[in-house]
């Protein structure tokens, strides 16, 4: 790949971009230039605005502050077909195709005019075929797209952008659903398409694809340009440092010693799950009286290991144990039963019903014991004083329990989770084991500082925490023991304080692994 | 033009809406009548007066309306839990053929009544069982396995009187033996032609909307269907509530064949059922599926049903009136719905 020369025009220019949703500010005046035959990585963890700001550049939201030049000329906010017109093109992560239609119908839908059918087909057979020959994209224009894998359908959506005359390609996470092979194959056309002077901007949070394709590589974090990096000058470690920064103040927690072992993985193994890793070889043990942190890019095997936790799934093989009896039969009833407290990763659609009011959130998972209910009959009375006890108990900033739990903010809503979350348990003394996955994301700062002291003080009551976070600095500040997930695999238990940042970072871009254990027993 | 969600509708949006979309309705019935060459206003009036005009008037309404409320209970309770049983009108007749299996004499005659009703809501129960285990187990789609059901069901009765339930006296035609005696329902108020199956549908509503807001099941079936996962994260048996949903779901439909056959027509017939079950689904819509909303729409359904046949008779408007109202107030009560959770915004 060349890299463009300095006086290469710029195409695409976004100027302090900001938008709000509620009180979280996902583009905090974002600024980026694109420069033709240029590949840019938008890089950075979940929630760090990188899907926000590609959605404001193609005109699905609208920006509060900021402008989109393309070519010089600026667009009008909130219009998807000005940005089409422009020469933007998106490939979306999830596809946007007909099955039943072939790949041309496919590729020409929506650009022929409604009495031309026909006529314009000979013309657009042709233009797809040779784009297919400049780009490198085979695909067979009358196959069905519903019959075609899932990499040959992104080459029909990357056609589609090129049918329309995109000068400028966005590809938002495109590997996240490829094999290796595909992947290359892809890198392969981005460089054809940039030596044909077009221009692209490829997001992902995977590090070394970055630094196989991009030139240029821009790292988000909460909602800010943190850096600004020419791939050519930096290595792995330096980037994943910038993504996951280090700047966020944390609660400061006092060494403990760590007590018996409240749950233990051995030798877990979870099936695969399409591109998503299952757990390999997994043996970790979560202490009381100890957070344990595990870190790494999402989408490495966290969500297997939250559900193993959270009682959603037993392993594929190896065994896990509860205050050393294994486990045979589990649930996430009997996870509650046993006082496994559960923080969801995701909020809105696990961790509560959106169009039930704070009461009813809050006896989700305890509707069923004497408190709440006799006999099948519930006990509202009891239980909205409940709520109330948590709404005073744990600061959830709401107009009273009766109101639909739609309506709070997310952090008020994560309260309520925590001090459902808190009041579990068989024990007086709340909740033996608490699973803790990506519990502050996507808050405000008040409630992060909030929700961490929480945790350790649940730490220092005795409780073994297992928090996941994609956070680095998160899991540093707060873990006792760090684990680092990749590819399944779990990394030793580190220390607090004996890993640096971009250690870690090595480990979470899956350097540093033996081989031999990510073979699956001949028994599994 | 597109659709912006609203967080926090007010009331009068939440309550005018659907009162708007009644407003609406009544407004095309006129013009229906008109089209058809009456007097809109004349037209509706003699509906109304068909329906409501005269006790024996409303006797008929309540009693058009027995099977609907059972029905609209039906799918109401199982619509809750976002389960779509679009199969009332077989259940209804799985109750109705259990009504005449029990009703002929089979059982010594005190216990027959509740046993007869008990032994409908179990063959109800037991045919929407199928598509639900289809459903949780393979996933299979359940509108489809129901809605199917509800053909071969009616295919079944029709087999059933011309052959081993064919009444030997009825001179040739397809209906069963009439019931005896101890096993009709008796009517509530001597000389008044309404039956206890009015009464049993209302107690039924009031049951099921106890169960709906104070019972754990219900709490249970809301959850589940207002979000799945997370009442499968917070450790609530989904498949189970499903199951039980349905136990519930086709026990009351199958009580709308029952009191059918036990109450009105003293026996079968494959004409027993003009759509109850599919008319159950408009009557649980317009309740917005609450359970005691499921009264006042069943009997407003049953009403312009009632008041067509009248006023058909005096204005010479088709009853297919009543049809095309149903239909109406359907596709204007889902948009007022669908209104009060989002706005229309330019664009």
């Amino acid at each position: 790949m060349t890299a463009p020369k300095p006086e290469a025009e710029i195409v695409l220019r976004l100027d302090r971009i900001s938008k709000r949703f509620g009180a979280l500010l996902a583009n905090d005046a974002v600024s980026l230039d694109l420069k033709k035959g240029e590949v840019i990585a938008l890089l950075g963890e979940n929630g760090a605005g990188k899907t926000t700001l590609m959605n404001i550049l193609f005109g699905h939201y609208v920006a509060d502050a900021g402008e989109v030049q393309v070519f010089g000329q600026s667009l009008p906010p909130g219009n998807p077909r000005a940005a089409l017109a422009a020469g933007v093109g998106m490939v979306h992560q999830h596809f946007t195709l007909a099955g039943n239609l072939t790949v041309l119908d496919n590729i020409a839908l929506g650009t022929e005019s409604l009495w031309s059918r026909g006529l314009g087909r000979a013309a657009a057979r042709a233009k797809v075929a040779k784009l297919s020959v400049d780009f490198g994209l085979a695909v067979h224009p009358d196959a069905k797209v519903g019959k075609l894998s899932v990499g040959e359908r992104q080459r029909v959506e990357i056609l589609k952008a090129l049918y329309r005359d995109a000068r400028i390609l966005i590809l938002d996470e495109p590997t996240a659903v490829l094999t290796p092979q595909e992947a290359d194959a892809l890198f392969a056309t981005l460089r054809k398409a940039t030596a044909l002077g077009l221009s692209v901007i490829f997001i992902s949070h995977k590090l070394h694809e970055v630094m196989a394709i991009a030139d240029r590589c821009i790292v988000l974090r909460h909602g800010r340009v943190v850096g600004t990096v020419d791939t050519h000058t930096t290595d792995k470690g330096q980037l994943a440092t910038l993504m996951v920064g280090g700047e966020l103040s944390l609660p400061r927690a006092e060494p403990r010693a760590p007590g018996a072992v409240r749950m233990r993985f051995d030798q877990v193994f979870t099936p695969d799950r399409g591109a998503t890793p299952g757990l390999k070889a997994v043996t970790l043990a979560l202490h009381a009286g100890q957070i344990t942190g595990l870190a790494g890019v999402s989408g490495n095997g966290q969500a297997a290991l939250a559900e193993l936790v959270a009682g959603l799934a037993l392993p594929s093989s190896g065994r896990l144990s509860l205050n050393d009896v294994p486990i045979d039969t589990w649930s996430p009833r009997l996870a509650l039963a046993k006082g496994v407290a559960r923080i969801p990763e995701d909020r809105h659609h696990q961790g509560t019903i959106a169009d039930f009011d704070l009461t009813e959130n809050a006896v989700l998972e305890a509707y069923r014991s004497r408190r709440f209910s006799r006999r099948g009959w519930m006990n509202w009375r009891a239980a909205k004083s409940f709520a109330e006890e948590i709404i005073a108990g744990y600061d959830v900033r709401c107009p009273g329990p009766g109101v639909r739990i739609r309506l709070l903010s997310g952090g008020n809503m994560q309260k309520l989770i925590l001090g459902r979350a808190m009041s579990g348990g068989s024990s007086s003394d709340g909740p033996e084991i608490i699973l803790a996955n990506q519990p502050v994301r996507g808050l405000d700062v008040g409630a992060i500082a909030y929700v961490q002291s929480q945790l350790l003080a649940a730490r220092d009551r005795g409780a073994a925490v297992l928090l996941i976070s994609e956070d680095l600095d998160e899991i540093m500040g707060l873990s006792d023991v760090i684990h680092v997930i990749s590819q399944g695999r779990l990394s030793p238990g580190f220390g607090r304080g004996t890993m640096t940042a971009a250690e870690l970072g090595l480990w979470m871009a899956g350097q540093n692994f033996a081989h031999d254990q990510s073979e699956a027993p001949n028994a599994a | 033009m597109r659709l912006e969600p609203i967080a926090n509708p007010s009331t009068a949006r939440r309550l005018g809406l659907p009162a708007l979309a009644l407003v609406a309705t009544l407004a095309v019935a006129m013009l229906l009548a008109l089209i058809a060459g009456a007097n809109p206003l004349d037209t509706l009036g003699q509906i109304a007066t068909g329906a409501l005009g005269s006790k024996l008037a409303v006797l008929e309404t309540l009693n058009r309306a027995t099977p609907l409320i059972f029905t609209g209970l039906a799918v109401a309770v199982a619509f809750r839990a976002k389960l779509w049983n679009i199969g009332a009108e077989a259940q209804l007749y799985a109750g109705a053929i259990v009504a005449v299996v029990l009703g002929t004499g089979a059982i010594p005659s005190p216990l027959v009544l509740p046993l007869s009703a008990l032994a409908a809501m179990i063959a109800g129960a037991v045919l929407l069982l199928g598509p639900v285990i289809l459903k949780t187990r393979l996933g299979v789609d359940e509108v489809v396995t129901t809605l199917l059901l509800n053909f071969i069901m009616l295919l079944f009765v029709s087999y059933l009187l011309e052959g081993p339930m064919k009444d030997p006296m009825g001179m040739g035609w397809p209906k069963s033996p009439a019931l005896i005696p101890e096993a009709r329902l008796p009517r509530i108020i001597d000389g008044l032609r309404l039956h206890w199956g009015f009464a049993l549908s209302l107690i039924s509503a009031v049951v099921i909307w106890v169960i709906q807001t104070r019972t754990t099941l219900g709490f249970e079936i809301r959850a589940v269907g207002q979000n799945p996962e997370a009442a499968r994260f917070a450790g609530m048996p989904v498949n189970a509530v499903l199951i039980k949903t349905a136990l519930l779901s086709g026990g009351l439909a199958a009580l709308a064949g029952w009191s059918e056959v036990a109450g009105l027509k003293g026996h079968l017939s494959s004409d027993l059922s003009p759509g109850f079950g599919y008319t159950g689904i408009i009557v649980a819509m317009l309740a917005l599926l609450n359970p005691l909303g499921v009264i006042l729409s069943a009997i407003f359904v049953a009403g312009i049903f009632v008041g067509s046949d009248a006023m058909s008779r005096t204005a010479g408007v088709p009853t297919y009136i009543a049809d095309m109202l149903m239909a109406t107030a359907l596709l204007f009560m889902v948009l007022a719905i669908l209104l009060t959770r989002v706005r229309v915004v330019r664009g």
